[in-house]
């Protein structure tokens, strides 16, 4: 019985480490410019058919599709801000919040067109490797993608806290006419940081892609998954996206357990609502918005 | 939005209004089944958009899980007549005191710990998804296989709600024009210049001595009783009951649409907006059907909340009234012009 829980908590942490790379995205973008980014999902979905096809097409390990993911999201994240975000970062929240419905919506439409609606499975050899580490028995695949995140999230931790691009980024996030005044170019740090978030939710889905079916509608469910992780963790704090990631996961894993699968979709949204209503801001959320 | 309010500019637009709503009569009367069972759709999207407009283009709050409400209208309605055969008039009302609370219960709960703006939003669609993942598991209710309505036998029955497409086109447009004359009503009362100041300046308008928490409060409870109506009857008309359709995202994308797309904050917005986006995915969604490319309508959706909100981010109803005064006010300075010039 305690094995199984051991297991049960132990796949929750490590699922907890990719959904923590998916949040970080979303609150770099948030806590830098302030816009909250509702096809973050999408994102996630573009990431996991990377991995899909790249694996499928040239047999390469999912750390050079991961890889790939990156620079093409980078890129990706990087001009969708020079062309269409960029126009929205200064409107009400209401309208940024309807321009990104819009491009989710677009975006999961260019996702039937370019897939179709079925689910196409990726079981890859790597699906079913196990590793067995004292009575932990866990997938490789799992381990592999959790392995990465969280070597991915330490990275971007340290790059935006000691390099000097990091420091504009913050400076810029902090205060953003004092960049201004002291010389920082804010129209491309805001593009760097969409580059770098959609890249964050794109390694995320190449990671996640032997664990689950690239399909167009896994969509919404990422985005609603970043939004609660994030929240939980406190909208736009780097420490908090890791943390609400990781009691993410771990609860969806034990509701698995203890309810019925279903309640492990219900529970993240429960804990959201409970969050939001005692601690607004979540863990470690920004004072201002 | 500082329109000036003057008496004969206010019986002009009642009038205008009264001309429309005799045309989509006639459009009822008259046209082929199609059109009819399309733009009953439209008309009650009109009026749900109605609902989140006030919200939002009244209210300042901005709700994107509007589609609990559409779906706690539409379970009371299936609910009730279904299990224990009680008329969906009562439905109706048990569903809009039911969204009401709800609605009222989220908002006090939210704004007593200074939940508001992007984390409100973000409150509403957990809320909604989390009412629809249990709702889909809830037995009683039909769980994922939903509940059915008998197949209309076309025979009217008003105390029962029950009749053919045509007889839902009627109420259907009944409800846009309530939507419509209530909003218009609302937004010239006490409540509507309130509710106005509250979503342009909190803090001014509670110095003003206006009570913004408890106004919040109602702003949401009269939203959401009123998205509940129009959920009932789109379950009457749908005949069906699907927790994803009724309470999914796509509901919540729908509701909001025309109100955006048409102008926010304006009594004609939501019906003009409706008019021009959903028979636009519907055409999208036969087209994709028809070429086997699923997603043209979600495309179209979303060039169309983009374009709108780049273009006209005030949407396309106060644009064509400006249009249409510049030509007004150019017709009327040119004779006014050339007789400055004879003196």
């Amino acid at each position: 019985m305690l094995s199984l829980w051991l297991n049960v908590v132990a796949s929750g942490i490590l699922m907890g480490l990719v959904y923590g790379l998916v949040a970080l995205g979303l609150t770099i973008i948030f806590g830098v410019m302030r816009v909250v980014n509702f096809a973050h999902g999408e994102m996630v979905v573009f990431g996991v058919y990377i991995g899909y096809w790249s694996v499928r097409m040239w047999e390469v390990p999912i750390i050079a599709a991961a890889a790939l993911a990156a620079a093409v999201m980078f890129v990706f994240g990087y001009f969708l801000e020079k062309l269409i975000v960029k126009r929205f970062v200064n409107s009400p929240h209401h309208y940024q919040f309807i321009v990104f419905i819009g491009l989710s919506l677009l975006f999961s439409g260019i996702l039937l067109v370019a897939f179709g609606p079925d689910p196409r499975p990726t079981a890859s050899q790597l699906s079913f490797r196990t590793v067995s580490i004292g009575i932990l028995t866990l997938d490789l695949a799992r381990l592999q993608a959790a392995g990465v995140a969280g070597l991915l999230i330490v990275m971007l931790g340290a790059y935006l806290k000691y390099s000097s691009f990091g420091r504009s980024l913050r400076a810029a996030a902090n205060n953003r006419l004092g960049g201004l005044i002291v010389g920082l170019i804010i129209p491309r740090i805001y593009a760097i940081t969409f580059g770098i978030g959609a890249a964050c939710a794109g390694v995320a889905g190449a990671l996640i892609s032997p664990l689950f079916d690239a399909q167009p509608y896994l969509a919404m469910d990422f985005t609603l998954l970043a939004f609660v992780t994030v929240i939980v963790g406190g909208l736009g704090s780097f420490g908090g996206a890791l943390l609400g990631g990781l009691t993410i996961g771990v609860a969806e894993a034990v509701a698995a357990l203890m309810f019925s699968p279903s309640m492990k979709t219900a529970l993240p949204y429960a804990l959201l609502i409970i969050i939001l209503i005692f601690r607004p801001r979540g863990f470690f959320g920004v004072r201002e918005v | 939005m500082s329109e000036k309010f003057n008496k004969a500019a206010e019986t002009k637009r009642w009038i205008a209004g009264a001309i429309v709503f005799v045309i989509l009569g006639l459009v009822g009367a008259l046209s082929n089944s199609y059109i009819v069972s399309l733009m009953t759709i439209v008309l009650l999207f009109t009026f749900m958009g109605q609902s989140w407009n006030l919200m939002l283009g009244i209210g300042g709050q901005l709700s994107i899980g509007h589609a609990l409400f559409v779906g706690l209208g539409a379970y009371s309605v299936g609910v009730l007549y279904l299990k224990y055969g009680i008329s969906p008039w009562i439905g109706l009302l048990a569903g809009m005191v039911i969204a009401g609370s709800v609605g009222a219960v989220l908002a006090w709960l939210s704004f007593r710990f200074e939940v508001h703006g992007i984390y409100f939003a973000l409150l509403t669609i957990a809320a909604a998804e989390f009412a629809r993942i249990m709702f889909s598991g809830w037995e009683f209710v039909g769980a994922m296989q939903g509940l059915f309505f008998p197949a209309p036998t076309g025979e009217v029955d008003i105390s029962m709600l029950r009749g053919g497409a045509r007889f839902y086109y009627f109420v259907a447009l009944a409800l846009a024009a309530i939507g419509i004359a209530g909003t218009e009503l609302i937004s010239r009362s006490y409540l509507g210049y309130v509710w106005r100041a509250m979503r342009d300046d909190d803090e001014a308008a509670r110095a003003l001595g206006v009570r913004t928490f408890r106004h919040k409060i109602l702003v949401i409870s009269i939203s959401a009783a009123s998205a509940a109506a129009g959920g009932g009857i789109l379950a009457l008309v749908q005949g069906a009951i699907f927790p994803d359709s009724i309470m999914g995202m796509g509901i919540s994308v729908d509701v909001l649409i025309g109100p955006v797309v048409g102008g926010l904050g304006t009594a004609f917005g939501p019906l003009v907006g409706s008019l021009a986006a959903i028979p636009l995915n519907h055409l999208m969604g036969a087209l994709g059907d028809s070429l086997g490319i699923p997603g043209l309508n979600n495309i179209a959706y979303g060039v169309i909340l983009i374009s709108v909100v780049w273009f006209l981010p005030d949407g396309i109803w106060p644009a064509v009234v400006r249009g249409y005064a510049a030509i007004k006010g150019s017709l009327f300075a040119r004779p006014l012009k050339l007789r400055k010039a004879e003196e």
